[in-house]
């Protein structure tokens, strides 16, 4: 069955293929209008029920060929779960974590001819080419089975949440073909196959932020989202650029194998390739400074949210940063870029969703501040720790995307924390399993998130930074600060969305209604998941932890770097748990003080204490003015204008100076044309006029003269006869 | 003395001449017409000295046949000549210029 590792990402594609092949068939006929029938109506509407679909209720439009497109949707998902599964189970867990890997090459994608460095790069291969290969390994293994799992469960949601949609089949077909990309970013077993997944899922994420295109924000963000992704792929190609120029293959095995044999060869060029790397997965995973995108990202359906912006797409350039550890391992410089930016990431973030009221964009900072702590981790590098706080994010952040969406169904599309409340009752399934997702990310004891949050903050704790010593407790106290943060933020939404009072309208309250089956059951196995799902990580004291066994394959050693065992004492690793335990445990106290028991009034108070304090924050600290004002009004119109000058100055020269020239060369062949050419013409109709002038004398009018002329004419032929006779 | 034709010559090409002179610098257009029949005639004489001479025929025949055209010429330039005394009242053949270029 490994041997059918392909059909994993070919199914998707097939299913996008059918999908989207189905619906613009059956959409034809009555054209754009039935697709879209809110194209006439007020972008304005209501901000805040984006992507939902009750928005769409009214609508006499229904989902067309509804059952066809459900089943090739979540049929081929499933099916690529299920060959996932099969690949993996084939190959061996216990193989895959002794470093077992199996690559199927399709074809060979890209020939380039004769390696000529080959002997002199140790690893590099006899040719220069690219294959069209995927690469079953810990790692891989790791992304398709959640990936893929997390994708079929959040297709069965929007089953349920998309059903009214008239464009059902569009999203589907988006989403088959996100899976797809994903699925051959995560198994490629190069950097380009990798590069051509990433795009992908770039352009899937972009067509689904947009997916309601009639609305402006929803088209805006996803140009955002687009714009801002371009800056990191940027980076992340001209790394690629910068492997293939130094290894001469972009073969995973072939670069980390010649890096790993070889540090000292390779490290003088590795910060600059890591920093592209790098700028590629910032780009990707939301990192400050190009996080903007990721909140706005928001403004496509919920169940895209959570299997896009949450679990799977945002993770790639952690996953990518944990694939080419060897690579940023060379690199302490990069690594420490990385771990400040994750970590500066993880609490700049935390900060924001603190004072937001869209329970969406919450979720979208939390997101954003996890993915800073997987970044922390790969940055200190503890990349299993990295790749496990993934996976256990992967299952709560779905399960409270998924949640949120149930919530706002319920509400038929409110999105606003101060318009909802006592919904706990109402909508019990939704509740517990938002609560359990909330406990899990807040860091509680015997759930996902405390497990690999735990395994995070042990390793920064312990991390050494040549360059600066001081550093690893900074960020220690960052990350522990955060973890408050996040309970907190986390709790803070729970209690104004499901404690209190309920404080939307009363024809709100009564469309409250828990969400059908299709919704619920994800939501309850993603809950079970955020349970269980840290268990694989539990750390054996004193000795890693199982997740960290099974990655280790892909994470070598490196040619004379001394595999120091450095394990913390088991004192120090209770106390550390002691403390994040702990600062998560104030954080939940005081959102539950604050905002279930005391109603936002203490809140409120410290809001007007520190009024400009809470407008930096509430407004994001004003990044995204920031960037209006020096990105796109500075440089555009800046730009435009210095563009402008050049255009004027420099540019113009050229017309400008043709023209000059041209001017002289007219002025000249003026000349020659006034004298030599009319002087020409003027001087033959001169000359024949003087000629005629004489000619005319000749005819007198007088016969005898004529006769005369004649007669001598006559006598000068007869002579010159009898002369020369 | 016999005559022999360069007598005949001698005088074809005296009345010739008279006859080139008069049409060349007489005024009057009736003389200039007359001394153009003079000029035929000295042709005639010259043609026929040479059929005696030559015992050919052709040359009295051409003599007629000159005759002949002669009459006609006569015929026109009187014409002419009425015509052109009718319409400027003088025959002065310098008078007659209007053809000047």
């Amino acid at each position: 069955m490994k041997d059918l590792l392909w059909l994993v990402p070919l199914f998707p594609l097939v299913g996008f293929l059918v999908n989207g092949i189905v619906y613009l068939v059956s959409h034809r006929t009555r054209g754009v209008v039935v697709a879209h029938p809110m194209a006439d109506q007020p972008a304005a509407e209501s901000s805040l029920e984006s992507g939902h679909p009750h928005a769409h209720e009214h609508l006499e439009a229904h989902p067309r060929f509804k059952t066809l497109h459900t089943a090739v949707g979540v049929g081929s998902v499933a099916l690529s779960c299920v060959f996932a599964f099969g690949a993996i189970f084939d190959v061996g867990v216990r193989a895959l974590a002794s470093g077992a890997h199996h690559v199927i090459t399709l074809y060979r994608w890209i020939s380039l001819g004769v390696n000529e460095s080959t002997g002199q790069v140790p690893g590099a291969l006899a040719e220069w080419f690219v294959d069209a290969a995927f690469r079953l390994d810990s790692l891989s293994a790791l992304m398709i089975a959640f990936v893929t799992f997390v994708g079929f469960l959040i297709h069965v949601y929007s089953v349920g949440y998309m059903g009214h949609d008239p464009g059902y089949g569009r999203y589907f077909a988006y989403l088959n073909l996100f899976m797809f990309s994903m699925l051959v970013l995560v198994l490629a077993d190069n950097f380009l196959l990798m590069f051509v997944g990433w795009e992908g899922v770039g352009l899937c994420s972009y067509l689904l932020i947009g997916y309601d295109y009639h609305k402006k924000f929803a088209a805006d963000a996803g140009k955002k989202a687009f714009v801002v992704n371009r800056i990191g792929d940027f980076g992340f190609i001209l790394g690629i650029f910068g492997v293939f120029v130094l290894f001469g293959t972009l073969e995973f095995d072939g670069v980390f194998s010649a890096a790993a044999a070889d540090p000292s060869r390779y490290a003088p060029w590795m910060t600059l390739v890591c920093l592209c790397l790098f700028l590629g997965a910032v780009g990707k995973s939301a990192q400050v400074p190009l996080h903007v995108w990721l909140p706005d990202a928001m403004a496509g359906p919920t169940p895209v949210s959570a299997l896009i912006h949450a679990a799977t797409m945002v993770t790639a350039g952690v996953y990518m940063v944990a694939r080419c550890n060897v690579l940023f391992r060379l690199s302490p410089d990069a690594l420490l870029v990385v771990a400040v930016v994750g970590g500066f990431t993880a609490l700049f973030a935390a900060t924001i969703g603190v004072v937001q009221n869209d329970i969406k964009k919450v979720l979208a900072y939390s997101t954003v501040s996890q993915l800073g702590y997987m970044f922390l981790a790969c940055g200190v590098g503890a990349f299993a720790a990295g790749m496990f706080h993934v996976l256990t994010h992967a299952f709560f952040k779905a399960c409270l995307f998924l949640g949120s969406g149930s919530v706002i169904h319920a509400l038929a599309g409110e999105q606003d924390l101060r318009r909802m409340g006592g919904l706990a009752r109402r909508i019990p399934i939704t509740y517990v399993t938002f609560l359990v997702a909330t406990l899990a990310i807040a860091g509680v004891p015997l759930l996902a998130g405390f497990f690999s949050k735990d395994a995070i903050l042990a390793a920064v704790f312990e991390a050494r930074f040549p360059q600066a010593p001081w550093l690893p407790r900074l960020l220690w106290s960052a990350a522990l600060f955060t973890a408050g943060l996040t309970a907190f933020y986390m709790f803070r939404l729970v209690s104004l969305a499901f404690y209190g009072r309920f404080r939307g309208t009363p024809e709100q309250e009564a469309h409250v209604h828990e969400s059908p089956k299709s919704m619920t059951v994800p939501l309850v196995i993603l809950a079970f998941l955020s349970i269980v799902g840290g268990w694989i990580g539990i750390p054996i004291l004193h000795g890693g932890n199982r997740i960290g066994a099974f990655l280790s394959p892909v994470i070598p050693a490196l040619a004379g770097e001394h595999a120091a065992e450095h394990h913390p004492a088991v004192s120090l690793e209770i106390a550390l748990m002691a403390a994040s335990v702990g600062a998560a445990m104030v954080g939940l106290l005081l959102a539950w003080l604050w905002y279930a028991k005391g109603e936002g009034r203490v809140p409120a108070t410290i809001a007007a204490r520190f009024p400009r304090l809470y407008r930096l924050v509430a407004n994001k600290y004003f990044v995204d003015e920031f960037y209006d004002s020096v990105f796109v009004e500075g440089l555009a119109k800046g730009g435009g204008r210095f563009l402008w000058e050049v255009d004027a100055t420099v540019v113009d020269l050229i017309p400008n100076g043709t023209a000059a020239a041209t001017r002289g060369a007219s002025w000249l062949t003026n000349l020659f044309d006034k004298n030599v050419v009319d002087g020409a013409v003027n001087g033959v109709a001169d000359g024949f006029e003087k000629g005629w002038r004489l000619a005319r004398r000749a005819q007198t009018g007088h016969v005898q003269n004529y006769a005369l002329v004649m007669g001598a004419g006559l006598f000068c032929l007869v002579a010159v006869y009898l002369i020369f006779r | 003395m016999t005559i022999t034709i360069n007598h005949f010559l001698v005088v074809s090409f005296l009345l010739f001449s008279i006859g080139l002179l008069g049409v060349l610098v007489r005024r009057n257009f009736l003389t200039v017409l007359m001394s153009v029949e003079l000029m035929l005639n000295a042709v005639n004489l010259n043609l026929i000295a040479f059929s005696s001479r030559l015992s050919d025929l052709t040359g009295q025949v051409f003599a007629v046949f000159v005759i002949t055209i002669a009459a006609g010429e006569a015929a026109i330039g009187l014409a002419l000549t009425i015509s052109l005394f009718r319409q400027r009242r003088t025959l002065n053949v310098e008078e007659a210029s209007s053809m000047q270029g």
